[in-house]
């Protein structure tokens, strides 16, 4: 736990330009992976004539909503890869973007509450020390060391049976990332436009040419959709589906309290993910609504649930309050991985289908993606996130690592 | 929490039912005959429908039946609930938003019922929505 307090910011990061009547590449969307994306376009493909389009303010989506936590344990290859790489930008981009956004690598647990978690779990640790991720599998004492408050008796409904430690995992302060992303991307030239919606898409036969907003039409030869939950209804507009579905995903924070929790703690079994932010309040994500939904709210059954399990996994929090709820769309597959690739639309590229935990991936989505929209074809770490693989059956099942049920 | 009224058992709380996703989305009737890209439709790929949806659910601690419900993904107002095999209700205004495109995979009760807007047709009364 630290005192560390984020910096003052200067009074503009970023400017907010009238939109152009043409780009060399338009993104579709301004949270994380849409600010990342066009800062690795500019920065490693040199294209600076681009624009960022978003719909409300910066950041304001799933950026805002999420509960910040970076990891990379993984069970399989393809996403240990892709996560490992975040993981590293991660450790590197404050200096690189000369911006601190709190990255704190104060590790995550993620617990065990059955035979089949403790299996489950020490299969990951292994898988997870093959591909240099950094894992531990933790006996319930050891827990304990580790985070103190946990109750680890054996007379509660889900006891703590063990937890795979990842120590270089964290949390890092979202909109302080978002807001890093966006200085730069405006130093290198890109305009990032809010309070602009996309309402269609100008096609020349097969091929985009251009996107139509509440701002006027823009000119591009190249489009990249990064709008999370939103995804599929731009990927209608352009006359193509995606295998995706949008589920509300809720969390919530208490007052703020002294310094308690040194760690992050996830529990897939009794759904409940907590940390503690740098200035005090807990921060505890729930599951997702069972049901389709764009209304950016989640049912309170959902939270009632969490909170019981939190309860009862961290008994002092039983006299904290809580202080605000809120919800964000999340995109899911039935992979529980995502889609990063081309699409059947000449020239339209998608990043979507991160679901529930797309944050700590911000780096590499937007590294790889930014890889496929300049070349046109797939970095090596994204190449199997293609939407092919729904064709060809190559699914990266990730459901045990995902964290949240979907 | 959605108040969900079941046709067999009434007004209950969403937390007694479990959900179905789309509805209407028929087995392929030839599948010998599918393409990959076809199963891939079939398998994987539903309609994201923002705004009128049509959707099953199963109410699995009271009837364990099977039904259909038009909802609202924005408001999730719950527009109609009427029994499975039965045509989705007309009237919504955003039917069919979505179609696929894959063969066998829109059964003849999936297409909204055409030219037959302006009659209240639900079965059932389109009672609930978040409490």
């Amino acid at each position: 736990m630290t005192t560390h307090q984020p910096p003052e910011h200067p009074d503009f990061l970023w400017r907010n330009p009238e939109p152009k009547s043409s780009y060399d590449a338009v993104i579709v969307g301004g949270g994380g992976h849409g600010l990342a994306t066009a800062y690795f376009l500019a920065k490693n493909h040199g294209m600076t004539n681009i624009a960022v389009l978003e719909k409300g303010w910066l950041a304001g989506g799933n950026m805002a909503r999420n509960t910040t936590i970076i990891r990379s344990n993984y069970l399989w290859d393809e996403s240990a890869a892709i996560y490992e790489h975040a993981l590293k930008l991660w450790e590197i981009l404050p200096e690189e973007l000369e911006y601190d956004f709190l990255f704190s690598q104060r590790g995550v647990m993620n617990l065990a509450h059955t035979l089949g978690d403790v299996r489950e779990s020490i299969r990951r640790v292994g898988a997870n020390k093959l591909n240099g991720v950094d894992a531990e599998w933790l006996d319930p004492q050891q827990v304990k060391e580790l985070c103190p408050i946990l109750n680890i008796n054996d007379n509660i409904r889900y006891p703590v049976m063990g937890a795979t430690y990842q120590p270089r995992a964290g949390i890092a302060k979202h909109d302080h990332v978002a807001w890093a992303f966006a200085r730069k991307c405006d130093e290198l030239g890109v305009d990032i436009i809010q309070n602009c919606e996309v309402t269609g898409f100008l096609k020349d036969g097969n091929r985009v040419v251009g996107v139509k907003t509440n701002r006027g039409t823009i000119h591009t030869e190249k489009v990249g959709l990064a709008a999370a939950g939103h995804s599929s209804v731009l990927a209608e507009m352009a006359g193509f589906r995606l295998p995706i579905q949008s589920h509300p995903l809720q969390a919530l924070v208490s007052e703020l309290h002294e310094p308690v929790h040194p760690t992050v703690v996830m529990s897939n079994h009794v759904h409940v993910y907590v940390s503690q932010a740098h200035k005090g309040e807990l921060v505890m994500g729930a599951g997702v609504d069972s049901y389709n939904g764009y209304g950016q709210r989640g049912s309170f059954h959902v939270i009632e649930h969490q909170m019981a399990a939190a309860v009862e996994l961290f008994p002092i929090f039983a006299r904290a309050h809580v202080l605000r709820t809120w919800g964000g769309i999340v995109d899911t597959t039935l992979d529980a991985s995502p889609i990063v690739g081309t699409t059947p639309v000449e020239n339209m590229f998608v990043n979507c289908g991160w679901g529930t935990g797309g944050f700590k991936a911000t780096p590499a989505a937007g590294l790889t993606f930014a890889h496929t929209i300049a070349t046109g074809t797939p970095h090596k770490l994204n190449k199997p996130f293609a939407l092919e693989r729904f064709e060809t059956g190559a699914l990266i099942d990730e459901h045990g690592a995902a964290a949240v049920a979907h | 929490m959605l108040l969900i009224s079941c046709p067999n058992c009434g007004s209950r709380d969403e937390t007694e039912f479990q959900y179905g996703g789309q509805a209407h989305v028929a087995y392929p009737e030839a599948p010998d005959t599918l393409t990959d890209r076809e199963w891939a439709e079939y398998l994987f790929y539903r309609d994201n429908t923002k705004g009128a949806f049509a959707e099953r659910w199963l109410h699995s601690t009271g009837c364990r039946q099977w039904f259909n419900m038009l909802r609202d993904t924005v408001s999730y107002e719950i527009q109609a609930v009427y029994r499975m095999g039965e045509p989705r209700p007309a009237g919504s205004p955003e039917a069919g938003a979505t179609t696929s495109p894959a063969a066998g995979n829109a059964g003849s009760s999936a297409s909204p019922a055409a030219g037959n807007s302006g009659t209240s047709s639900s079965p059932a009364s389109p009672e609930g929505a978040l409490k």
